[in-house]
């Protein structure tokens, strides 16, 4: 029963800290499918969490934190959108510089507006978000094996997490059911296609880049608003590029990038749980490998277990006209 | 029959200096197949990506059907009846023939009633003009002549009553353009009007009911085909007269000089690309390899040329041993006789941002020639592309402009003479006439033979039928990376075209 209940704890907290990687890797799934690349994602996320963090602090609103959050990283989008998409720049330096300018700027910010450091004030209960019980989760709780996945695993939640997981199945939905869709996944493969089909290729991929801030957005919400009160500093600690290392994993399908994220996750989940104690034959390991494992493990499985991830055929290319 | 489809007045289109399209005139009747021919650079392709919305005329009008339209982007265009077959397809390689007709006419925000709708009216097209095709098979996995009909398709999908089609028979067999020309004439017998862009004059005469010829931007004549003739065409076409038949003499095969015994060629996913392919050229003759696009002459060349490595096989150049499986080494292949001009000359013969004189010596510059010790030799290398230059025609003469700035026949020119002028034994040639106007590809042409009649060995692969005959003394076919059988440079095209499409082969090879 032990061995259980730690596997519930440990699947709990993989679910926790998989909230933000599967917003982020969606959003990248995106503009991605879209043929825009976009490293950029930490510094949505970032600048996202900083927003939500400082207008819930000022207003006391979790909602009026999470809009902040997404106006914010929708906004990032559009420069990086613009860059990239008007002005044809190349995407992976837009994305670094965007990430770069939001580091600095959070921390500038917040110890102009709130001197604690680059801190924003912890938040008060109302200004952040709860977590939502199952009906009965109590009760249930003591029903031996499915009480405590019902009432730990499944029930005890914020809204945002059962958004992020509710979002694979709509993403995928959007992506293959709808002509936004079709459409969206044409234009990241060959945008020609879409040109002469009377589109407009630069509309299409903003409207993408779009989705990829507001699902940002939420990532960087979830962050200040729920898993912590309040925004630190540098506090999507790289989640960012994990998610695009997911994305790639998952080969820029919905599903596969769900299960990539929830084993990061979970890696994540067990390295917090493993700091300190030693494993059997191995003994004590240093908890900066564990942290290192997703990307180790990327390398080593599209290296050769999962074979070729074949990115969209036009990504990080901008769209000219034949001439 | 005597309305008018298209009507142009004046269009005139200019990209920056370049002006590609100069007050150009044209009608073409209802009913009709139009052929529009011109040399690569014409202004054929930006005339007709002007009726397709796809650039906007500088200046002049548009009619379609006597009606005055201002066509700002390809949804116009399609809204007014027009459609296009684009030279390079415009087909997204990972959906299906399904998704790829219905892009931008979805009818509405969610798939599902489109997808059902789409289905039903693609199975009436299909029957109606003959298309056959699996909707739900992805392009990638069909061959490119049943790409070219899901193109067709798409156009009529969106009620096209006028096609252009943008030079449709580079990618095909001869088999697969023929089976093209009886859907065109099914579609013109129809009602459907047809713009047919080619600057082959075989298609022009096969096919169409009017001409027009383009050249340097201006649109010269119009003619009814019946009326005119490949060599009045060609004068158009070039502004003279040109020989389109190669004058040469017997060949007088010498000694074998390069020899190639059981090669065999794998791509980066390991496919076989080149099976087991053997075969010998002699000093003194053409050895020329026909066949489609793709089907692994462009990886022979690169392994015979030391790019590319070989799995199995041997090749023996002068008598001696190339190492083909291990250490590649072009430069020192060179040194031992062979020049190579490859197909791509874009990627790999010439590095565009350079000036004229760099790319002359391009490979050869550790020749103590074009060195002063460590340095090179500015004066000499300039000295030596001037003689170049002179020798080879290439234009504008100035050894110092860059490379990029020269049309595609002078490119090919540049690298032409930095390979023959090298005076190598094993001349390998891919595709010498590609991007090249008609005037340079008599002189290239000429030159071939003369390395031939020099004494030496010429190994040729392009994907221009005509171009394998009129200059090969033996023609080889390549299938699906086999040789498939060896045959005289006066077989027929069809008999060729049969090995080109791998049906004749098979059966060679059985027996």
């Amino acid at each position: 029963m032990d061995f259980f209940h730690v596997l519930v704890v440990l699947l709990e907290s993989t679910i926790r800290v998989s909230v933000p990687l599967v917003f982020a890797a969606l959003a990248g799934l995106f503009t991605e499918r879209a043929g825009v690349f976009d490293i950029g994602l930490e510094g949505k996320m970032l600048g996202a969490a900083f927003a939500a963090g400082a207008a819930a602090a000022v207003t006391q609103s979790v909602w009026i934190g999470l809009i902040a959050a997404i106006l914010i990283s929708v906004a990032l989008s559009l420069v990086h959108g613009y860059a990239s998409i008007t002005q044809r720049g190349n995407q992976i330096v837009s994305g670094v510089a965007i990430n770069f300018i939001v580091a600095g700027s959070t921390v500038i910010l917040g110890e102009a507006w709130f001197r604690q450091g680059g801190r924003t004030p912890a938040l008060a209960e109302g200004a952040r978000f709860q977590t939502i019980s199952f009906p009965d989760a109590d009760m249930i709780r003591e029903v031996p094996l499915l009480g405590p996945i019902y009432a730990d695993l499944l029930s005890g939640h914020f809204l945002l997490t059962y958004l992020a997981f509710a979002m694979v199945p709509i993403s995928w939905w959007i992506l293959y059911r709808t002509r936004f869709g079709l459409r969206l996944r044409a234009v990241g493969e060959n945008p020609g296609a879409v040109d002469t089909a009377g589109i407009s290729v630069i509309w299409l991929r903003y409207r993408a880049v779009i989705c990829c801030g507001i699902l940002c957005g939420f990532a960087g919400a979830y962050l200040s608003l729920a898993m912590t009160a309040g925004f630190v500093k540098g506090m999507t600690a790289g989640k960012g590029y994990i998610a695009l290392a997911a994305l790639i994993f998952a080969k820029w399908r919905p599903k596969n990038v769900m299960f990539a994220c929830l084993l990061f996750g979970f890696l994540d989940a067990l390295a917090i749980r493993l700091q300190g104690t030693p494993l059997p034959l191995i003994g004590q390991v240093p908890v900066q490998f564990m942290q290192a494992l997703p990307y180790i493990l990327t390398v080593i499985l599209l290296a050769g277990f999962i074979g070729k991830a074949i990115p969209p055929k036009a990504g990080g290319v901008p769209y000219v006209k034949e001439r | 029959m005597d309305d008018i489809a298209i009507e142009l007045h004046g269009i005139d289109k200019s990209f920056g200096l370049v002006h590609a399209n100069k007050d150009i005139n044209l009608k073409v009747r209802k009913g009709t197949i139009h052929g529009i021919i011109g040399e690569n650079g014409a202004g054929k392709s930006t005339l007709m990506s002007i009726l397709y919305g796809f650039y906007q005329a500088d200046s002049g009008e548009i009619l379609v059907d006597g009606k005055p339209v201002a066509i700002r982007d390809p949804n116009t265009a399609i809204s007014v009846g027009i459609g296009m077959v684009h030279q390079h397809f415009m087909l997204v390689e990972n959906f299906t023939v399904l998704e790829n007709v219905m892009l931008g006419a979805e009818d509405s925000q969610v798939l599902n009633k489109g997808i059902a709708k789409a289905r039903t009216e693609l199975k009436r097209l299909e029957n109606e003009y003959a298309l056959e095709v699996n909707p739900d098979a992805l392009i990638e996995e069909l061959p490119v002549g049943l790409q070219q009909r899901v193109e067709i398709l798409k156009a009529l999908y969106r009620k096209a009553d006028i096609l252009i089609l943008d030079e449709p028979t580079g990618v095909l067999t001869p088999a697969e353009a023929d089976h093209l020309f009886r859907i065109l004439g099914q579609l013109k017998s129809q009602g459907k009007t047809i713009i047919f862009i080619t600057h082959k004059l075989r298609e022009i005469m096969a096919i169409t009911d009017e001409v027009s010829v383009m050249r340097r931007g201006e649109m010269v004549a119009t003619r009814n085909t019946r009326e005119t003739s490949v060599e009045e065409l060609a004068e158009l076409m070039v502004g003279r007269r040109v020989l389109l038949r190669v004058d040469k003499g017997e060949a007088s095969p010498g000694d074998v000089k390069l020899a190639v015994q059981g090669l065999t060629v794998k791509d980066s996913r390991g496919v076989t690309m080149v099976d087991d392919v053997s075969f010998e050229v002699r000093s003194g003759e053409i050895v020329g390899i026909a066949g489609v696009a793709g089907n692994g002459q462009s990886e022979l060349l690169e392994a015979i040329a030391g790019i590319r490595k070989a799995t199995a096989g041997t090749v023996l150049l002068n008598g001696k041993s190339v190492d083909v499986m291990g250490h590649r080494d072009p430069a020192e292949l060179r040194a031992r006789g062979l020049a190579h001009v490859p197909e791509d000359r874009h990627h790999v013969g010439l590095v565009l941002k350079f000036e004229e004189s760099e790319n002359a010596i391009l490979g050869y510059h550790h020749d103590p020639r074009y060195l002063n010790g460590v340095f090179l030799n500015i004066d000499a290398i300039r000295k030596d592309a001037e003689e170049k230059i002179a020798k080879y025609d290439i234009r504008p003469p100035n050894a110092r402009l860059k490379t990029a700035n020269f049309s595609g026949g002078n490119q090919q020119k540049i690298v032409l003479a930095r390979e023959m002028e090298r005076d190598p034994d094993v001349l390998i040639i891919g595709q010498p006439t590609r991007g090249v106007d008609v005037g340079a590809i008599e002189f290239i042409h000429k030159r071939i033979i003369e390395m031939r009649d020099q004494g030496k060995a010429v190994l040729l692969v392009s994907v221009e039928l005509d171009e394998i005959r009129s200059l090969s003394d033996r023609i080889l076919v390549m299938f699906a990376g086999r040789v498939v059988g060896e045959r005289s440079p006066d077989a027929t095209e069809g008999e060729l075209g049969l090995l080109m499409a791998g049906v004749e082969g098979r059966k060679e090879a059985a027996e």
